[in-house]
C-alpha cells in the first residue's frame, strides 16, 4: 500500500542538480585560474573537457567503451548463468545447498580486487582476463540472488498453490521460479555495475585498450586530466547502462509496487 | 464427512498444537472453530487439506484417510497467499489450468467468477494494486472457481477493517447459502463464528482440544448486521464466551509467563 504524499517537483529537482554540479564545475575552474587551486594534481574542467575532446578525435573513446562494453556483456552473461544454475541447484537439494552454500559465502568474503593481478597472471593482457574478472563478482550477486529468491519463497504461496492443485512441478514452476526471477531481476542493476568494475579494475592492472586501461595510462603520464577524463567517461556509461536496465525492470516487474 | 479422530500433531520444535482432537462435520454444514489466538485452530485446517500430517490418530474425509492434497477442497489463508506476479485474471485461472482446465471454458469461468466477487475491471490488475477487501475477494473467486466441496477458512477475514470484513461475511454467507459446500471457518471472533456458522466448536487453549460445541439455530438467511440483536444470538454469545474466556485467560496467563 503506498501512501499518499506530497510528490516532488521533478522540475525543481533537476534544475537544482544542474544547478549544483554546475557551481562545483565553476568553482574548481575558478580556482585553478586563480591559482589556489593546483592544476597539476586536480586538473581543471576546461582541461578534463579538451583531453575528452581529444580522444574523441583521436577515435578512443568509441574504441575504449566498445571494448570495455564487450567485456561487460560478456562478464554478465557468463557470471550471470553460472550464478542462476549455482542458485537454482543448490536450493533445490538440501544436502548440495548445505554443503556449497557456507563454502560461496566465504569466497565471496574475498575482496575480489585482489585476485585481479592473478587473473593478469594467468590469462595474460588479454580480454580472458578482463571477463574472468568480472565474472567473479557478478557470479556471487546473482548466485545469491536466485538462492534467496527460491529458499525465501512466502510458505503460504506453496501451500496455497499446492491446494490449488499443483504438483511439484506446478510449484516450481508457477510459485518458485516466478519468485527467483524477481529476485534475479532485482539483482541486475548491482550485476551490470560489478560486471562494469570487474572489467576496468583488470583494464587498470593491464591491458591494451579500454577505459580503465585509458585512466591507467594517464596516470603513468602524471596525467591528472587523463584520469579524470576517464572517471567521466565511466560516470556516463554507468548511468546510461543503469537507466537501460530501469528501464527493463519496469517492463518486466510490471507486478511490482513501484517503490522498490 | 469430514472426521478427526484422537488426533495429535507435535511439530519437530517439540511443540504440540493439538493433543486427542476428535471433531466431526457434517457434509453442507457451517462450522466455525473458535479459541485463543495460537491453539492450534490452523493446524487442524492444514491436516484436513492435507498439507500437513498428524502424529498421532487419524483424519479423514469423505471416509477416506488423508494422504497428500485432500480433493475437492478450498483453502482461504489468513495472510495473503494470491501470487503477486499473477494479475487477477491469472490467479483466478490458476486453479483450473492445473486441473487441466484451458481455453474459452477456463477463461468464461474465470470471468463469471471475478464478476460474481464484484471486480469485473479489475482483471488485469495485479494484486498490489488492489486493497486488502478486494484482495480476499480475488482469494475467494480462486478458490470457488473450481467448485470445492469443502472450504477450509483460516481467519481469512482477520486483517480487513470492520466495515469491509461485515461486508465480506455477508457476501461470503451469500455465496455460500444453497451451494451444499462444507465449510469449516477458523476465528477468534465469537461474534463472526455466531453470525455465520451452523455450529461452534470452541477449542482449548493450546495444545488444542475440543471443549465445548453449540448449535446456532439462528434462521437462515441471515443479515449479519442484524443477527447480532437477535436476543437469541445474545444468549449463545454469552454463554460460549464463559467457555472461551477461561481458555483466554489461559492463554495469556501462559504468553505472559513465557514472555
Amino acid at each position: 500500500m503506498r501512501e499518499r504524499t506530497r510528490p516532488v517537483n521533478r522540475a525543481a529537482v533537476v534544475a537544482t542538480q544542474v544547478a549544483v554540479t554546475l557551481a562545483f564545475l565553476i568553482a574548481w575552474e575558478l580556482g585553478v585560474r586563480a591559482g589556489r587551486i593546483d592544476a597539476f594534481f586536480f586538473s581543471s574542467p576546461s582541461q578534463i573537457g579538451a583531453t575528452i575532446g581529444h580522444w574523441w578525435q583521436q577515435g578512443y573513446i568509441v574504441k575504449d567503451v566498445v571494448v570495455t562494453m564487450w567485456e561487460t556483456v560478456l562478464g554478465l552473461l557468463i557470471g550471470g548463468l553460472v550464478g542462476i544454475v549455482l542458485g537454482i541447484v543448490l536450493a533445490s537439494n538440501r544436502f548440495v545447498g548445505a554443503v556449497f552454500e557456507p563454502l560461496l559465502v566465504l569466497l565471496n568474503s574475498i575482496p575480489r580486487v585482489t585476485l585481479v593481478p592473478l587473473f593478469i597472471l594467468w590469462f595474460g593482457f588479454s580480454l580472458l582476463s578482463k571477463v574472468v574478472s568480472a565474472v567473479v563478482l557478478v557470479l556471487f550477486v546473482v548466485f545469491f540472488a536466485t538462492y534467496a529468491g527460491i529458499k525465501d519463497v512466502d510458505p503460504t504461496l506453496v501451500a496455497n498453490a499446492r491446494v490449488l492443485g499443483a504438483k511439484r512441478w506446478g510449484v516450481v514452476r508457477h510459485v518458485l521460479v516466478p519468485s527467483a526471477l524477481t529476485w534475479i531481476f532485482a539483482s541486475l542493476r548491482s550485476a551490470v555495475g560489478f560486471a562494469l568494475i570487474g572489467a576496468v579494475v583488470a583494464e587498470y592492472f593491464g591491458a591494451q585498450a579500454g577505459v580503465g586501461y585509458r585512466i591507467q595510462y594517464s596516470e603513468a603520464q602524471l596525467n591528472t586530466s587523463g584520469v579524470f577524463g576517464g572517471l567521466a567517461i565511466l560516470m556516463v556509461l554507468v548511468t546510461l547502462v543503469d537507466t537501460f536496465i530501469r528501464w527493463v525492470q519496469r517492463r518486466v516487474l510490471v507486478w511490482k509496487p513501484a517503490d522498490l | 464427512m469430514i472426521a478427526l479422530r484422537g488426533v495429535t500433531k507435535t511439530f519437530e520444535s517439540g511443540y504440540t498444537a493439538l493433543r486427542d482432537v476428535d471433531l466431526e462435520v457434517e457434509p453442507q454444514r457451517f462450522v466455525a472453530l473458535v479459541g485463543p489466538s495460537g491453539c492450534g485452530k490452523s493446524t487442524t485446517l492444514s491436516l484436513i487439506a492435507g498439507l500437513d500430517g498428524p502424529t498421532g490418530g487419524t483424519v479423514s474425509v469423505r471416509g477416506k484417510p488423508v494422504a497428500g492434497i485432500t480433493e475437492r477442497a478450498g483453502f482461504l489463508f489468513q495472510r495473503d497467499a494470491l501470487l503477486p506476479w499473477k494479475s487477477v485474471r491469472e490467479n483466478v485461472l490458476l486453479p483450473l489450468q492445473l486441473r487441466g482446465v484451458r481455453g474459452e471454458p477456463a477463461r468464461a469461468r474465470a470471468a463469471e467468477w471475478i464478476g460474481r466477487v464484484g471486480l469485473r475491471g479489475f482483471e488485469a490488475s495485479y494484486p498490489h494494486q488492489l486493497s486488502g477487501g478486494m484482495r480476499k475477494r480475488v482469494s475467494l473467486a480462486q478458490t470457488l472457481v473450481y467448485d470445492p466441496e469443502i472450504l477450509l477458512m483460516d481467519e481469512p477475514f482477520s486483517a480487513l477493517d470492520v466495515q469491509t470484513r461485515n461486508l465480506m461475511e455477508g457476501e461470503l454467507l451469500s455465496l455460500w447459502q444453497g451451494s451444499g459446500k462444507t465449510v469449516i471457518f477458523v476465528t477468534h471472533d465469537l461474534e463472526e463464528a455466531i453470525a455465520l456458522a451452523d455450529e461452534v466448536v470452541v477449542m482449548t487453549a493450546g495444545p488444542a482440544r475440543v471443549k465445548a460445541r453449540y448449535d446456532v439455530t439462528l434462521p437462515r438467511p441471515r443479515d449479519i448486521e442484524q443477527v447480532r440483536f437477535d436476543p437469541r444470538f445474545t444468549e449463545l454469545y454469552s454463554k460460549m464466551w464463559n467457555d472461551l474466556r477461561d481458555e483466554v485467560l489461559e492463554s495469556y496467563a501462559r504468553a505472559n509467563a513465557a514472555g
